[in-house]
């Protein structure tokens, strides 16, 4: 029910209230894939995809995978500084990317490898940003895939700013912001869930809650029943998904990004996955949680899951199967190979990109460091 | 019935305040992409009243109200510079800026660099600096060398009418993200102003009362308090120019050099606090670069080094006053 009070002060932009009844999550998961591979029916979501489309979802969370896998194989040969794995949260990652529009824009955070490949991100790019090379080196427009942030929660408001543009230009455009567990602690995630809440703005947060935040648990993270029960309390509604399952999180994604771009405003995700590797390559996962909890998580294995019921179905056998990480294990190859001592960058590169406009003062540093490199016997590139 | 023409003028007088606010509508005329927000900017008319009356040309589309927080301000008008937009967001006072300085400083400042120059962030951030109207250590700070110590950002310090009404213009061309600080207590202050605004260059310095006797280099509202130095001076006989700094980052150190080349002695005054302050840099500039110009150290005034009083009495001894700077150009004239 829409709640009927006029806005005082008129504003367009101020969409339907929704009542505390209808906010309320579900307390159970939306699940359409088992961690047996079995299907189940969901009364409200339904993920309509075509076998070709199930092929595909299958294909990418491999493909993560093993980029993923060999992201963590260079950081401990010395090429990249450091990586952040996703993995165990493929499902989560591929499933909502998946759902997604060309023209929409996601604004990641450092763990999203999986949702820059699916739109079209070449990993490599992602990659430089862990190689120390330099930050950004992907086309944000060409992917609508902002850099990723590395302060937590930061990006939640600059998807909510994001999407008031594209209210202003009537564009169907939705921004996405991808969160951790623990950004939702942030200021800045309660702030864009405010505002995102009060202008109707046309952007899904998806939280990925992979259980740990560094090395605190989410139940030290929060007294609040879910991560999705928070919703409530800015008046967006929210869903708790199986985000190891690929078409639980495709479905609901499918919905939230459906309903903002129909103007029904922001929703929030909680995705309910599990990190398997360390928070990054940095951390030994072992000082704070025992590794039966990872082995349980292995059991609830996105990937697995959707082989089984592909499978079931008729639509995965060996020999596709043997294509898939085939293609895996070559794009992974081809990661290794163009990564590995790839070369650093100039250090004149130093005072490139901090004004577009640069003044006076600011090029005399530039100078200066040419005169110096000049000294040291370092000739221009 | 009279069929003379209606009255043409070209000059007309208006309050501070009012020069802000042709600045904020003739950008909002020109380009269908600025827009405003801020807390209590629509039917309140902003808490110094600069956009009252634009909600009701507007809209509130673009004219835009939002719930009680800095850092969604900036963080929201990031990402709609990000889309295309050139969102004007205005933080009441500086004080309060500071719960958005994250935002502003780790991420509008940065964003060009960590996309490797893919993202240009042409946000203006519109905020209050300065003291003198008993609001207290809450409501009254100086943050101007907060803001202008960090690259990636331009920080300009808007004093006079012909700022205030021109500088909106350049700051969002400008692709790069803007502070303007602007200050309450001088909003009533009228001035005759051409009704042409003049461009305003947002790099320079400015000469605000020529002379060849001292070196008076301030920004902000201090501008007025060194303008009156300068006319107790005049009366001593002393010819004291006045340089209004205007831009913070990038700093016009060539205007202020040459200045001091002429004048051979410089008082530094802001109503920042002194220690490492937008003086501090000043001072040491003119020590590099023009140390065997001056016939005197450097002097340097700033708001004592409190937080700011409530009482007025306090307060006013706290910040600048026309009477300090007069002695501290007496100390540099008289030196040796």
């Amino acid at each position: 029910m829409v709640d009927e009070r006029e806005p005082a002060s008129g504003d367009p932009h101020r969409r339907g209230r929704r009542t505390a009844e209808e906010l309320l999550p579900a307390d159970e998961l939306v699940q359409l894939l088992d961690a047996d591979g079995v299907r189940h029916e969901h009364p409200r979501y339904t993920a309509e995809v075509g076998d070709d489309a199930l092929r595909e979802l299958y294909r990418w969370m491999n493909v993560v995978r093993a980029v993923d896998r060999e992201s963590i194989h260079l950081q401990r040969q010395g090429q990249l500084g450091v990586y952040a794995s996703g993995l165990g949260q493929e499902a989560a990652q591929v499933g909502s990317a998946s759902a997604l529009a060309d023209a929409d824009w996601v604004f990641p955070s450092y763990r999203e490898l999986g949702v820059g490949m699916v739109r079209g991100v070449d990993p490599v790019r992602l990659l430089h940003l862990n190689r120390g090379t330099w930050l950004a080196d992907h086309d944000p427009h060409e992917h609508g895939f902002a850099p990723p942030s590395i302060p937590i929660g930061t990006q939640a408001l600059h998807a909510v700013g994001f999407a008031l543009g594209a209210l202003f230009d009537g564009a169907p455009i939705v921004a996405v912001t991808y969160l951790g567990d623990g950004a939702t602690s942030e200021g800045d995630t309660h702030e864009a869930l405010t505002f995102a809440g009060v202008m109707g703005a046309p952007v899904v947060f998806f939280v990925q809650n992979n259980q740990y935040a560094i090395s605190v648990p989410v139940e030290e993270q929060t007294a609040a029943p879910t991560l999705a029960h928070k919703g409530v309390g800015y008046g967006i509604p929210a869903v708790r998904v199986d985000g190891n399952d690929v078409l639980g999180t495709y479905a609901v994604t499918r919905e939230a990004v459906d309903r903002a771009r129909a103007g029904e405003g922001p929703t929030l995700i909680e995705a309910v996955t599990y990190r398997r590797e360390a928070h990054t390559t940095s951390d030994d996962a072992d000082r704070y949680r025992p590794r039966e909890e990872v082995e349980a998580a292995e059991a609830r294995d996105p990937i697995l899951r959707m082989a089984r019921y592909l499978r079931a179905n008729d639509l995965l056998d060996d020999a596709a199967e043997r294509e898939v990480q085939d293609a895996a294990a070559r794009l992974a190859g081809e990661v290794r190979a163009r990564l590995y001592d790839a070369p650093h960058g100039d250090p004149r590169e130093l005072f490139s990109h901090v004004y577009v406009d640069p003044t006076g003062h600011f090029e005399e540093q530039a100078a200066l460091l040419e005169r110096e490199l000049g000294e040291r016997g370092q000739a221009p590139r | 019935m009279s069929t003379s023409a209606p009255p043409t003028s070209e000059v007309s007088t208006l309050t501070l305040r009012e020069a802000h606010r042709q600045g904020l509508r003739n950008a909002l005329l020109r380009d269908e992409r600025v827009f405003l927000l801020g807390e209590d900017i629509g039917a309140y008319g902003g808490c110094f009243a600069v956009t009252m009356g634009l909600l009701g040309e507007f809209g509130h589309e673009r004219i835009r109200d939002t719930p009680l927080s800095e850092v969604a301000i900036a963080g929201a008008a990031i990402g709609a510079a990000m889309n295309g937009m050139r969102p004007i967001a205005e933080l009441m006072t500086c004080n309060f800026s500071l719960l958005a300085l994250d935002q502003i400083v780790n991420n509008a400042a940065t964003m060009l660099h960590m996309s490797g120059g893919q993202f240009n962030v042409p946000v203006v951030f519109r905020t209050t600096a300065g003291g003198g109207r008993q609001l207290a250590a809450q409501h009254s700070h100086s943050f101007e060398p907060t803001f202008a110590h960090v690259p990636g950002i331009r920080v300009l310090a808007v004093a006079t009418h012909e700022d205030a009404r021109g500088v909106l213009q350049p700051a969002l061309d400008d692709p790069d993200p803007v502070v303007l600080f602007e200050y309450p207590r001088i909003m009533t202050l009228e001035a005759e102003c051409p009704d042409e605004p003049a461009v305003v260059d947002l790099t320079s310095a400015a000469i605000r009362r020529p002379g060849n006797d001292v070196t008076l280099v301030t920004y902000g509202v201090t501008l007025y308090t060194v303008l009156q130095a300068a006319k107790i001076l005049e009366e001593e006989g002393v010819d004291a120019e006045v340089i209004d700094l205007r831009s913070l980052r990038p700093l016009d150190d060539a205007t202020v050099l040459a200045s001091v080349a002429r004048t051979h002695r410089a008082v530094v005054v802001e109503e920042a606090w002194r220690t490492l302050g937008v003086g501090a840099e000043v001072a040491s500039r003119i020590t590099e670069e023009a140390f065997y110009e001056l016939d005197a150290p450097v002097a340097r005034i700033g708001c004592a080094e409190v937080p700011l009083p409530y009482a007025k009495q306090l307060e006013d001894a706290a910040i600048p006053q026309a009477a300090q700077i007069v002695a501290a150009a007496h100390r540099v004239l008289h030196h040796g």
